[in-house]
């Protein structure tokens, strides 16, 4: 944009060193995690946060994956890793099946009054979750959901299709109605227009919501802390007990192998599709 | 005539198509009715009642809205939310929208930057705390790090202080969102119509005097978006606190989230729990509101 | 009893009027073009047939048999859109097949039929490519193909050519016109373009404001519009519609018009000019309404014509445009334009000798907008 700094070169220069600066400071955490969660704890605490391993070893791994003493006992963060598996995947498949058709409904065959409902739909994108955590424990309780991993799911389904929906409908708001209306012509009813004309449309817009809800979902803590026992905790909960945990000597190197366990999932994600990841921040800008 | 969109044959289908459409939304519109709408009545009626361990329905008026507002926890609690609110929502948006102008340079390699400041956001909370506890940790991180170099004197355990330890907190939280703001101001850069700024250099205007009387003003709607989801998650901040310092040392890092859970869940003092999540809720709708309201009713032209 | 038969049909959102009562019949086999500036009610109009929009009181019949209740589906109607509405997701001959997929239409009957439209409109070559890949023009064949499976007792077309570049619109429009007479299925077509509305209807309805402004072959609707706005929207350049004062003149009623120099042009409008009794009509503030291809110079002026005019007039602008001049003048305080053959020689600033063909001008009610003579 601006010619000025483009022809100076020094400019230029201090403009890549400012860049680069930045790019430490955003990988220095992940860099500290990476290198010491492969050092004995020896080599941690006798001050060499930011060194490469001496002697390299993957033990920490192992024991933050299936040795670690995590609740009460020692297995290790892998049931709490296939917890958050199990809870992710049927909420984001609900959540997301129910925003799509509740997008389509609201764009395509709103009715009087469905712009209030949307609104009324959507200011569940914005409430603290605290205000609800009472009478959700209390709710889930009464359901025989309690403590349990399905408890899991339907907390995140009820509060993710506010933002599903939010997703479909600004998404169906620019898929062209005349579509529809020859589709209808052609003698498709509701759910075939859905199917045969929406649904394979809706590659990109389904990929960013999907993504969007297993980040948010696999990052949760706030529910897992509250609403799960000691066998369904997801996998944050988990390793914030392993780090808290104040019995015995603190093996940062376990920690770090256990929170860069925790957050390969959505990095992997990040990586692969952050094309899609970033527009869902963005269009999720209403939202919070 | 884009008003004729409404109602595509509405009607005229008749029996169970015609009410196919509010059939499938219906479930949706219960969920929410009841689980967003209806516990907030509760929680709402649950803070004016003398609730403890368990929910009781007898009402005491306003004494838990008054106890709350003596508690000297609460008081630190908000202190530090207003401390923390605004130091976070103020870097972020200075150091975005620095990192999104100098990206915005015609920098090569521009998504691989774009990628690295961008990619905590992707992280848990929990393991953003995690990291940054044993970095700030001055036995092991930091300080530690540099006395080894030599730098004997140097000091920084802002973490164990109780004055300075909410400003860790700050620390941590802008590392994992600034990236966020970066890309939303980016963005923002990217929809000002180059042909502008051609007139603008033209006209005569310096790089400096480009983005502060042509540039940045333009910026506006990018700034209300990223200030709205930034406040947002300051007053929802929970996980961060959790794993980081834990509310501690002693209460000095306790902020309205974390008081909310300890008070309802382990201090089993429910009511005066669920009057500071009311709290919580207004102050966000006391935000939130307005800038629907703003959008909703932009989008309708 | 007409084939398609609009009885009294209205339309509101609400309380928002879009369509006041509408009463039109179609014979089979015609063209009806409804045509009109945005907003004008005339694609509600097209969807309420169609049976995307319900009628909000009011009936709509095909062959006698009321539409309201039925289903887009069962209608045997065939719609092609502005933006074509193919399915971006299927190839063209998916496009195709779709409608029959839904009526239940056997495979081999399907293919059949699409080898039958791809020849006739000349898309054979991609039956297997998606939407995207197509041109303007092709999408617009597909979109018509589309439609012509159906075998439609009644064809819509909602804008259909107003996506397309000039050169491929004209194309495109005389192809539609080949369609109805090779076919000649009954079609009822919307536009805005008032050129398309005159080239390709056998009758057309001119609306404005949710209401049929005139209904009318093209002759009619061209030559005899009924009230200001028709006169203004159809034809272009528009016809110039003047303030003019009535006179009593020596041999009957006289039109004047003031130049820009407040000297007064005065134009017979008398017995071979109209039926209409003007006698009474002294001093009376009237429009004068008269195309641009009847105020002409002298050897442009039809030789036909029982009553040619003549005045002197400053002229303001000369645009030749090949075939034909474009001269502007003011009169009655506002432009007029007048169309000269190409090698007048009217120049600009020099006054210059119009024709008037009195024959072809008419006379407007500056209060009520309605014709008067």
């Amino acid at each position: 944009m601006s010619t000025a700094t483009r022809s100076n070169p020094w400019g230029r220069l201090a403009l890549y060193l400012v860049l680069g600066l930045f790019c430490i400071y955003y990988l220095t955490p992940l860099y500290v995690m990476l290198i010491n969660s492969f050092k004995p704890l020896g080599e941690i605490t006798s001050g060499g946060m930011v060194a490469l391993p001496q002697d390299w070893t993957s033990e920490p791994w192992q024991k933050a994956w299936s040795e670690a003493q995590v609740g009460v006992e020692a297995t290790g963060l892998r049931p709490y890793f296939i917890n958050s598996f199990l809870m992710v995947i049927p909420a984001v498949a609900i959540t997301t099946i129910l925003g799509a058709l509740n997008g389509y409904v609201l764009t395509k065959w709103s009715f009087r009054g469905s712009t209030l409902i949307f609104g009324f739909i959507l200011f569940g994108c914005f409430i603290p979750f605290q205000v609800v955590l009472i009478p959700m424990a209390r709710t889930l309780g009464l359901l025989g959901l309690a403590g349990s991993v399905p408890g899991l799911v339907f907390v995140h389904v009820v509060y993710g299709i506010s933002f599903s929906t939010l997703y479909f409908r600004n998404y169906y708001t620019s898929f062209p109605t005349e579509l529809v209306r020859a589709a209808q012509i052609d003698g498709a009813g509701f759910f075939t227009i859905f199917w045969r004309i929406m649904l394979p449309s809706s590659g990109p817009i389904a990929v960013v919501c999907v993504i969007w809800l297993f980040t948010n979902i696999w990052n949760d803590f706030l529910f897992g802390a509250s609403f799960s026992d000691f066998d369904s905790q997801p996998m944050t909960v988990a390793l914030n007990n392993l780090v808290q945990s104040s019995t015995g000597v603190k093996e940062y190197n376990v920690h770090f192998a256990g929170a860069i366990i925790a957050a390969l999932p959505t990095l992997l994600v990040y990586v692969v599709a952050g094309r899609f990841f970033v527009r869902g921040l963005m269009s999720g800008s209403v939202k919070g | 005539m884009p008003s004729s969109l409404h109602n595509p044959g509405k009607s005229i289908r008749g029996g169970v198509q015609d009410f196919l459409p509010r059939l499938v939304l219906s479930p949706t519109i219960a969920l929410t009715l009841v689980f967003t709408y209806g516990f907030i009545l509760f929680t709402t009626y649950l803070s004016f009642s003398n609730s403890g361990m368990l929910p009781s329905y007898d009402l005491v008026g306003w004494a838990n809205y008054t106890r709350l507002f003596k508690l000297r926890a609460w008081s630190i609690a908000t202190t530090n939310l207003l401390i923390f609110g605004v130091l976070y929502i103020g870097i972020c948006a200075v150091l975005g929208l620095l990192l999104a102008i100098l990206l915005d340079q015609r920098i090569r390699a521009e998504g691989f930057i774009r990628t690295v400041y961008l990619y905590p956001m992707a992280l848990s909370f929990i393991v953003t705390g995690v990291a940054w506890k044993w970095i700030l940790d001055p036995g092991i991180g930091l300080e530690a790090v540099m006395h080894d170099w030599g730098f004997t004197s140097f000091q920084f355990r802002w973490i164990k202080d109780r004055d300075m330890a909410i400003y860790t907190i700050v620390i941590a939280a802008v590392w994992q969102t600034s990236g966020f703001v970066m890309a939303t101001f980016l963005a923002g850069l990217r929809g000002i119509d180059r042909e502008m700024l051609h007139a603008a250099e033209v006209d005569g205007a310096s790089t400096f005097a480009l983005y502060r009387r042509i540039v940045i003003p333009q910026l506006r709607p990018a700034f209300l978006s990223a200030f709205v989801v930034l406040a947002h998650m300051a007053i929802k901040s929970y996980d961060l606190v959790i794993a980081l310092t834990n509310g501690g040392p002693g209460i000095s890092t306790e902020m309205p989230a974390t008081f909310m859970y300890s008070y309802t869940f382990t201090r089993n003092q429910m009511g005066v729990g669920a009057a500071s999540a009311e709290i919580m809720l207004l102050t966000i709708v006391a935000i939130i509101v307005p800038y629907l309201w703003s959008e909703l009713r932009g989008n309708k032209q | 009893m007409s084939f398609l038969d609009i009885e009294n049909a209205t339309k509101s959102y609400g309380a928002a009027r879009v369509l006041n009562e509408t009463n039109i019949s179609v014979e089979e086999g015609e063209f009806l073009v409804l045509v009109g500036p945005s907003g004008c009610g005339k694609s509600t109009l097209l969807n309420m047939i169609a049976g995307l929009e319900t009628v909000t009181s009011g009936e709509i019949r095909i062959r006698g048999k009321r539409m309201n209740e039925v289903k887009p589906a069962e209608r045997n109607i065939a719609m092609v859109f502005q933006s074509y509405a193919l399915y971006p997701n299927m190839t063209v001959r998916g496009n195709i097949s779709f409608g029959m997929e839904m009526q239940g239409v056997p495979k081999p009957e399907r293919e059949k039929k699409i080898a039958e439209v791809a020849d006739l409109l000349q898309i054979k070559p991609f039956l297997d490519r998606k939407p995207g890949q197509l041109s303007g023009g092709q999408r617009q064949r597909v979109a018509m193909g589309r439609a012509l499976t159906r075998d439609p007792d009644l064809f819509l077309f909602d804008e259909p050519l107003s996506n397309l570049d000039a050169k491929l619109r004209v194309d495109m429009r005389t192809e539609i016109k080949k369609l109805h007479q090779k076919l000649g299925t009954t079609i009822v077509y919307v536009t805005h373009d008032q050129i398309e509305a005159l080239t390709l209807s056998t009758r057309i309805a001119v609306m404005f404001g949710g209401d049929v402004q005139q209904l009318g072959t093209p002759d009619e609707i061209y030559n005899n519009p009924v009230n200001m706005f028709v006169a203004g929207f159809m034809g272009s350049p528009s016809m110039n519609l003047l303030a003019a004062t009535l006179r009593q003149g020596a041999d009957g009623m006289e039109v004047e018009l003031a130049r820009p120099d407040a000297s007064k042009v005065r134009l017979p409008f008398s017995a071979a000019t109209t039926q209409a009794d003007l006698s009474d009509m002294d001093g009376r503030e009237v429009v004068f309404g008269i195309r641009p291809e009847a105020l002409t110079d002298s050897e442009g002026a039809t030789p036909a014509s029982q009553a040619i005019h003549y005045a002197d007039i400053l002229v303001d602008v000369v645009e030749p445009a090949g075939s034909d001049t474009f001269v502007t003048v003011t009169l009655g305080g506002k432009d007029a334009i007048g169309r000269l053959r190409a090698n007048a020689k009217a120049v600009a600033g020099k006054t210059f000798t119009f024709a008037f063909d009195m024959e072809k001008a008419m006379l407007f009610d500056p209060e009520t907008q309605q014709r008067i003579a």
